[in-house]
């Protein structure tokens, strides 16, 4: 199953190194991963996607929370919650093909952030699964290139 | 007053109340070495490889219960004391490691004996820190000491660079403790765990208390025999826990495990109710996962949420500190009435009766566990015992009855060939009063065999008992039973004059080729009171390890010495070797 952790750490250099060597290390797998401060300057909020069964999930929500530099873990898989994820894509959008584009980044709610002679650069917003089916909407051999930032999310009541 | 990073450093160590370190000097740590010669309250032995510093603070930790510490360089010196380190890990214990590192102005330029030591420790350490500024210094090291000896201990490594113990500023004092938000070790028990354990506690017909390393870390020896006694429950202990409940009293049937009595076995097997008192379900113990326990409820005891559920699913959890958890179990236990488990010992006197230590002796030869025994008789079971990693060990944990905690001291999770002579030295620094051995095997003992040289110039006498068979044994046995007898690579040709060796080091060497001059050499070693004597004693070199349970079998599936049903396994049971 599909678990989605949040973690506050100190933000300290080395930090980020622990928490993905600990991945590594005990061969957990990570889906994708998210790190960046928080409003309080001290600390980092990082998000982990990761896929396994509850026991492994169980285990790796324990050894995060071992850590030294992790102040708190929450696996958000297992509460009301909020995720989403952007994505910018680029195009290739030639003169035949462009309506139809449209209408799914229109579908999507996508936004055209940048555009040269034949291509867009699509930002797409929302929980994975919609990111996924915005690129899967458009025809394969017209993405040129795609960049997701991994699920960022956060527990939807105000304490947990 | 204004003061270099070196000397801020001796000074928090001594408001720390460390008074042994175990290093090695080199280029980034010379102003360090500059503030611990004006400091005459720390002795500092200089031993002959860092690994042997850090097996001597660990053994030192171990006996004493405090802190071990180790200083060692940057570079080479890091990275020769990483399998202490490891080691150290592996069976949680507590200490600081303090390494040199180039200064932060060069950091990340492949610099002289630059190597990343943070990077390098990550996984094999509690915790670590770079200091590059001197300002952080006295909290990190409060903070270093603080995570190294609460919670479940372990090594924290300190990597400081050559600018920090120069850099000068007004030191301030030490602080008395320090708050983390990150790192909260103090855990209370959870009364509706202790009400549930209880309930099964009650009920059960075929109970037994399965305990470990924790019960020793946790200094729980009182309330662990308290506990027991009270119940009336069987006990068995493993590799780690051994001391913390009497081996010599009736209700103790032993090690369990791979090579533990065949009754600790199979009361596992058969039990109804298992009580793991800081114990965490190694695969040494487990065995096959698929055939592990099938009739047991578990209540597990761990002061470390992560050992809990990791191997093996259990019913109960209690985390906390074993003192705590085993008192609120008394408390709640108090007035009630337990099952009548009088069946149950019965069947375990007959398992018990099967006597799984019993050996065959052979003229002309001697046997490794008589040596054992033999030294137990001569040491009145009061040694303190270290050993290396092999048969030897296994012989040394099943024949020397351990009745308190701190005086069996291996390397049971890393499983360190070489722990066993500088964790002696350790040891003897510890416990000076004390009798100390170190039980280990030719192959072992020339890993750190530089250390006899420590040995003299600080005056630690230990009695190293060496267990020669002229075989990596431990090895050479598994080859005898799993690879057809194709003894690849585990008998070493060319080994040196152990006696000469001696006393090259300006110790005592004797040679024990016959029974009868085995207890006489054991005694006359036990006499020289403060000299260190080398005993080489020639062991049947055939001699393997039993009881056995081999790799991929269940407890129920154990072997025993002396039958012909040869030990086999499949790929998968080989898998786990
Ligand atoms: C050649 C060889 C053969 C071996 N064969 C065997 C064998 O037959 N049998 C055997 O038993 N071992 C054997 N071992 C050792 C084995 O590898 C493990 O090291 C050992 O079994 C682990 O012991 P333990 O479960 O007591 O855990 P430890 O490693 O001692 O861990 C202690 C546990 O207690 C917890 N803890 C620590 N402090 C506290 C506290 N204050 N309160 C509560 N909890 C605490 C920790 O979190 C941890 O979970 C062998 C090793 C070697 C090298
Ligand atoms: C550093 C290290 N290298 C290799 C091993 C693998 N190993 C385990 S036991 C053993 C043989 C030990 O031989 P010896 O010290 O003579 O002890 P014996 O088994 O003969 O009693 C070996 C090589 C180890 N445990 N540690
Ligand atoms: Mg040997």
């Amino acid at each position: 199953m599909r678990h989605i952790i949040s973690l506050q750490l100190e933000n300290e250099s080395g930090a980020l190194s622990r928490v993905a060597g600990l991945f590594s290390a005990r061969g957990f797998n990570i889906e994708s991963l998210t790190v960046a401060p928080t409003n309080d300057e001290t600390l980092s909020r990082m998000t982990i996607v990761s896929i396994g069964d509850d026991d492994i999930v169980e285990q790796i929500v324990k050894q995060l929370d071992k850590l030294i530099d992790v102040v708190r873990v929450t696996n958000l898989t297992a509460t009301g919650h909020i995720e989403r994820e952007l994505a910018l894509v680029k195009i290739d959008v030639s003169p035949n093909s462009q309506a139809e584009i449209d209408k799914h980044i229109d579908e999507y709610g996508g936004k055209i952030v940048g555009v040269s002679e034949d291509t867009y650069t699509v930002e797409v917003a929302g929980k994975s699964q919609r990111v996924d089916d915005f690129l899967v909407s458009i025809d394969a051999s017209k993405i040129l290139e795609v960049s997701r930032t991994g699920v960022t999310g956060v527990c939807q009541k105000r304490e947990y | 007053m204004k003061l270099n990073g070196a000397q801020i450093l001796v000074n928090c160590l001594q408001s720390e109340g460390i008074d042994h370190i175990f290093g090695y000097p080199g280029g980034a740590v010379l102003h360090i070495y500059d503030a611990l010669n004006a400091c005459d309250k720390i002795k500092h032995i200089l031993v002959r490889h860092e690994q042997g510093a850090v097996h001597g603070a660990d053994g030192y930790a171990r006996v004493s219960g405090k802190c071990g510490v180790a200083l060692v360089t940057s570079g080479p010196g890091l990275t020769n004391a990483v399998t202490g380190i490891a080691t150290a890990y592996m069976d949680s214990i507590p200490m600081v490691v303090i390494s040199g590192q180039v200064s932060s102005a060069v950091i990340g330029n492949d610099a002289f004996q630059e190597v990343d030591a943070v990077g390098i420790t990550r996984s094999c350490v509690k915790h670590n820190f770079l200091v590059t500024d001197i300002n952080d210094l006295v909290n990190v090291v409060k903070k270093a000491f603080h995570i190294a000896t609460t919670g479940r201990p372990g090594p924290v490594l300190i990597d400081i660079t050559k600018d920090t113990t120069i850099a000068k500023i007004e030191f301030s004092g030490y602080p008395k403790s320090i708050n983390m938000r990150s790192y909260q070790p103090e855990i209370k028990i959870k009364t509706t765990q202790i009400t549930k354990a209880v309930a099964l506690i009650v009920q059960a017909k075929k109970p037994i208390i399965y305990s470990g390393g924790g019960s020793v870390i946790g200094n729980a020896d009182k309330i662990l025999r308290v506990f027991t006694r009270h119940t009336g429950f069987p006990i068995t202990q493993t590799l780690m826990g051994l001391g913390a409940y009497p081996a010599s009293d009736k209700q103790a049937l032993g090690m369990l495990g791979m090579h533990g009595t065949y009754e600790s076995n199979m009361a596992m097997h058969d039990s109804d109710c298992i009580i793991a008192v800081g114990a965490r379900f190694d695969d040494r113990i487990t065995g096959n996962l698929d055939k592990f326990c099938p009739y047991a409820k578990i209540i597990h005891i761990d002061i470390d949420p992560s050992s809990v559920g990791k191997t093996v699913g259990v019913n109960v959890s209690i985390i906390g500190q074993v003192n705590d958890a085993l008192s609120a179990l008394m408390q709640a236990l108090k007035g009630k009435q337990l099952a009548d488990i009088s069946q149950w010992w019965a069947q375990i006197e007959t398992w018990r009766s099967v006597d799984s230590m019993a050996y065959k002796t052979k003229a002309g030869v001697i046997k490794p566990q008589s040596v054992i025994e033999a030294l137990y008789e001569v040491t009145k079971g009061e040694a303190i015992v270290t050993s290396d990693v092999g048969q030897h060990q296994m012989w040394a944990a099943q024949y020397y009855l351990f009745d308190k905690p701190r005086r069996w001291i291996n390397s049971g999770g890393l499983g360190t060939m070489g722990f066993g002579l500088p964790a002696a030295m350790g040891a003897k620094l510890a416990a000076p009063e004390m009798d100390v051995a170190c039980v280990t095997g030719e192959g072992s003992i020339q890993m750190m065999l530089q250390e006899l040289s420590t040995m003299l110039q600080y005056d630690t006498p230990v009695k190293i008992i060496n267990l020669n068979n002229g075989y990596l044994g431990m090895v050479r046995q598994w080859q005898e039973f799993f690879y057809d007898k194709r003894y690849s690579m585990s008998y070493m040709d060319a080994l040196p004059d152990f006696v000469k060796l001696a006393e090259s080091y300006g110790h005592i060497g004797i040679k024990v080729e016959k029974e009868a001059d085995l207890k006489p050499a054991l005694i006359e070693a036990f006499k020289q009171k403060n000299r260190t004597v080398f005993l080489d004693i020639l062991i049947d070199p055939s001699e393997n390890v039993f009881p056995m349970i081999p790799a991929g079998a269940g407890h129920h599936e154990m072997l025993l010495a002396g039958r012909d049903d040869m030990a086999s396994t499949n790929d998968e049971g080989l898998n786990l070797v």
